[in-house]
């Protein structure tokens, strides 16, 4: 996940005016973002927005009505393989376990059982699986399932790393245990990832930058920089910046008839 | 992960000793009054004969019975495997484009309504009197509920789990591979119980239709001579061998999809 010798300037990602619509449905609107390396970009709008939309465009199932994606300051193609994905539910195979779960994008690129085996092992402890990788999924708490499935999302190796509300299933104290120990990882390993959520401390906590989408037709209205300094802890939850950025992206979604 | 496939999976029972005992009961509650309306109303023992009649006739023929009980398991057995063949064949058929499954689909459903009545002493007259056409009578009469347990099952899986895999870069058969043919794996089994059932009434008849060893044929020959006891002896032997293969169904499931049985209820999404 290096930048391959792009420059500083040239955004990880770049989506420009970005259109599309359902028959006569318009779902999004002109929306523009970008992403730079090693930064996590959180997209907040209210549900039914276009988010998912969103999602299947960047992923290629969908071919958008116009706009423009730009990877590494290039045209992305159709088949590029840019983008590991984390749905919402963990989407885990019941029927595999834990280490042949965390191993399938590696499968479906063809890497070879055994040294996919190889390459998970040694994170399984950083994802809480130690001691469980022979497990079936069934066996696994909340938790531990959606560390799992970001396990299998980080060991794909794709420059951007799409999460589609990872955490909207878990409980509230398996949540923010979740969001402390996402932040810590990401904070190591600097991953260009796009977070899509509908919990705004979730955006504040985890993001560098957040955009604000209004009610569908989604369009970008607000653009925030999150300039709390990493790592972050649960103090920085009730730090006085970290309230005016909550009120800030609150007041944004107000304004746009979202709350 | 799918609602439809947890609802299938609580509609499913536990055979224990718990759920038994009832059904035994009942069974010997039935022996007994049976064996007491025999013995007591006198009755011609070739027109109902008594429990205790039936169990001394059938241990005296057990070599005979054994004799014929063997090729209408072979004839289940390869019968069965031929049903799950094309059952399975027909379901990826169907699966894969909408246009064949319109065209099949009408034509299996017309396949299930034929009276077998009709056409086991047909395909005896086309197959001889051999082993043939035991086998394609019970394959025809048995695929459908196979075919159809598998489109259920390839229906209830997850679309997240379709759609992660599609950005992984897995092509539809790999996705079919990997997630659509083990999703439907439970519903397979449950399409195989209702089969083997089937399956060994089909292999009765079409011996009864023309045959030269096997329980059908057998029953067949001493109704005629009106040996009654050996009739329902025969009838008991087809009964275990059922109850059998339908317990079997059960282990070969805990041995293909470990992972099923033991999630039902420990999983508390």
């Amino acid at each position: 996940m290096n930048s391959v010798g792009s420059s500083i300037s040239t955004p990880k990602l770049r989506v420009a005016a970005l259109t599309h619509s359902y028959d006569s449905l318009p779902v999004l609107e002109k929306v523009s973002l970008t992403l730079h390396h090693g930064e996590l970009v959180a997209l907040v709008g209210p549900s039914g927005c276009g988010k998912s939309t969103m999602l299947s465009i960047l992923t290629g199932a969908i071919t958008p009505h116009s706009g423009r994606i730009d990877l590494d300051g290039t045209p992305i193609a159709r088949d590029t393989a840019a983008f590991a994905y984390m749905p919402q539910s963990d989407a885990l195979l019941p029927w595999r376990r834990v280490i042949d779960n965390v191993t399938l994008g590696l499968e479906m690129h063809g890497v070879r059982r055994g040294e996919a085996r190889a390459r998970v092992t040694p994170l399984l402890a950083t994802f809480g699986l130690d001691g469980f990788a022979r497990a079936y999924p069934f066996q696994l708490s909340g938790g531990m399932r959606q560390r799992a499935a970001l396990l299998r999302t980080v060991v794909q190796e794709r420059s951007i790393m799409l999460l589609d509300e990872p955490f909207g299933a878990l409980d509230a104290l398996s949540r923010i245990e979740m969001q402390t120990w996402l932040e810590d990882l990401w904070n190591r390993h600097s991953w260009s990832t796009i977070l899509i959520t509908h919990d705004i401390r979730e955006a504040v906590f985890l993001a560098d930058r957040i955009y604000v989408l209004s009610p569908r037709p989604a369009r970008v209205i607000a653009e925030v920089q999150v300039p709390l300094p990493r790592p972050r802890s649960l103090q920085t939850m009730s730090h006085p910046d970290f309230v005016g950025i909550e009120v800030q992206l609150r007041d944004a979604l107000t304004s746009s008839g979202a709350l | 992960m799918s609602t439809t496939y947890h609802q299938h999976a609580k509609s499913r029972r536990s055979f224990g000793v718990g759920t038994w005992a009832p059904a035994l009961v009942i069974l010997a509650t039935a022996v007994i009054v049976w064996q007491l309306y025999t013995t007591r109303s006198g009755i011609d023992p070739r027109v109902l004969p008594s429990p205790s009649r039936i169990a001394v006739a059938g241990w005296t023929a057990r070599s005979a019975l054994w004799a014929n009980t063997l090729p209408t398991l072979q004839e289940t057995a390869l019968g069965f495997t031929l049903a799950t063949i094309v059952g399975f064949g027909f379901s990826i058929v169907i699966d894969a484009s909408r246009i064949l499954r319109n065209a099949i689909m009408p034509l299996l459903i017309g396949s299930q309504t034929l009276p077998l009545v009709a056409i086991a002493p047909l395909v005896i007259i086309w197959f001889g009197f051999g082993i043939t056409p035991k086998i394609l009578l019970i394959a025809l009469l048995s695929f459908f509920p196979i075919t159809v347990a598998f489109l259920e099952g390839y229906r209830a899986t997850d679309p997240d789990i379709e759609r992660l895999l599609a950005t992984m870069g897995a092509t539809r058969w790999r996705i079919f591979r990997t997630a659509r043919l083990p999703t439907a794996m439970p519903f397979f089994f449950t399409g195989l119980r209702i089969a083997i059932t089937y399956s060994i009434v089909v292999a009765i008849f079409a011996e009864y239709a023309g045959a030269t060893s096997g329980l059908g044929i057998y029953i067949q020959q001493l109704t005629n001579v009106y040996r009654t006891d050996l009739v329902f002896a025969a009838i008991i032997v087809t009964t275990g061998v059922t109850i059998v293969l339908f317990a079997a169904t059960y282990a070969l499931e805990r041995l293909m999809i470990p992972w099923y049985r033991r999630s039902r209820g420990s999983q508390p999404r």
